[in-house]
């Protein structure tokens, strides 16, 4: 019987070229990105066509949730032990170093004074529960919030103010926080919005 | 490519020492370029979200001289209402006469676009001619910009008073200060809303402002 010979093929396949583009896509990946930082309160934004970027630095940020809970933050970690530091004096209240170094690493906030140093132990994961995300208090009696704002003013004067607020809260509740600022004298705001896409007019 | 193979498939067996393949399995790398891509885009996010920058009126009292008061012709109010609605009227109580109070809704085809584009004709115009000039003469971008603001800025240009409720939703308030930038409004502010307002569309819809009963 004649043998006939198929010739084996290997199997191997030439990786290097894989290995090339996985890498420049991991390259692209880190370097166009930013991380997404997780936000006490959930909130889906309304869609505008504005195409302003929000600011980088110096930034404040208040969110207001849909249920009217209001959650606040700055950047920068030096600037919030400073922030944190004169609520403390103005409070009368006393925070452990470990607290102060956690309230530096957390950007964003959202409970009453009487009850930080509490939040503050948590664990981050902990933190971020709902039920333990009690919203600073912003009603005109008690308004916690106008005094994290005013200083917040005082350790960053250049801070911006960037409101991001759910779709579904009533406005009621935005007008709160809208006459705190606009009693400290801040009115300039950034309300962060969702991609939409310009429509066409009608011809004139 | 850098690979150096000699093999010839066994048969340099012969007397000569038997030559090593310099090749390299690439898989695990690959493996790993891959993980760290999912990684990172799953913990990262692209896009940087867009923002609208408005600024409210102070608070603080303005002097009755220094108050340029809005013609009451070139004035329009909008009144944002519950459930999505929306309501309008043009100037305001004169000789003892109520403006008329109409219903609209944010529908981008007969919503309220089509009222302030109306109302708005003759910047949008301009606008519109001075896009045209933008296109074949090539104006700078801050050019154009500049001369933008310079038209919304016109003095005899209609002046939007935007009053939300507190049953309206910050969806709403988005909305219209969006239609404002599409209608190329440029003299708008959000104002609180008065007993006036609510009074003049209860006439015609009682509960417009009515906290909804259920779902509360």
């Amino acid at each position: 019987m004649p043998k006939v010979k198929v010739a084996r093929k290997s199997t191997w396949v030439d990786m290097t070229a894989m290995c090339d583009v996985a890498f420049l896509l991991l390259t692209f990946f880190i370097l166009t990105s930013n991380f997404i930082q997780k936000e006490l309160v959930q909130v889906v934004t309304p869609t505008s066509i504005s195409e302003i970027k929000v600011p980088e630095v110096n930034v404040m940020n208040i969110l207001i949730g849909n249920d009217g809970k209001v959650v606040m933050g700055i950047d920068n970690q030096k600037k919030r032990e400073e922030l944190l530091d004169k609520i403390s004096k103005a409070y009368n209240l006393n925070f452990t170093k470990k607290q102060i170094a956690e309230f530096g690493l957390s950007n964003t906030f959202g409970v009453p004074v009487a009850a930080l140093g509490q939040s503050l132990d948590l664990s981050p994961g902990d933190r971020a529960k709902p039920e333990n995300v009690l919203g600073i208090p912003a009603d005109s009696t008690a308004n916690e919030f106008k005094e994290w704002v005013r200083y917040a003013r005082q350790v960053n004067p250049q801070l911006k103010i960037v409101i991001k607020a759910d779709k579904g809260t009533p406005y009621g509740k935005i007008k709160k926080v809208l006459n705190t600022l606009l009693d400290l004298n801040e009115n300039r705001y950034n309300l962060i919005t969702g991609m939409e896409e310009a429509p066409k007019l009608p011809k004139l | 490519m850098a690979e150096v193979n000699t093999d010839k498939g066994g048969q340099g067996g012969k007397g000569k020492p038997k030559k090593l393949s310099t090749r390299i399995d690439l898989t695990p790398m690959v493996d790993l370029g891959f993980l760290l891509i999912t990684f990172f885009m799953l913990a990262t996010s692209m896009a940087k979200p867009q923002t609208m920058e408005i600024s409210m009126p102070s608070k603080e009292k303005v002097k009755d001289e220094e108050q340029n008061k809005v013609k009451a012709s070139k004035a329009m109010t909008i009144l944002l209402a519950k459930e999505n609605k929306v309501y309008y009227y043009f100037g305001t109580t004169e000789n003892g006469v109520d403006p008329e109070v109409f219903e609209t809704s944010f529908d981008s085809e007969k919503g309220i676009r089509k009222i302030l584009l109306e109302r708005n004709k003759t910047v949008n115009k301009q606008v519109d001619s001075l896009k045209t000039v933008k296109v074949k003469k090539k104006l700078s971008p801050e050019e154009f910009k500049s001369k933008l603001t310079e038209i919304k800025a016109n003095k005899d240009a209609v002046v939007v008073l935007i009053k939300p409720s507190d049953v309206s939703n910050y969806q709403n308030l988005v909305d219209i200060l969006d239609e404002m930038q599409i209608t190329n409004i440029g003299r708008y502010a959000i104002v609180p809303i008065s007993s006036y307002d609510t009074g003049l569309v209860e006439k015609t819809a009682p509960d417009a402002f009515k906290e909804p009963t259920q779902n509360k």
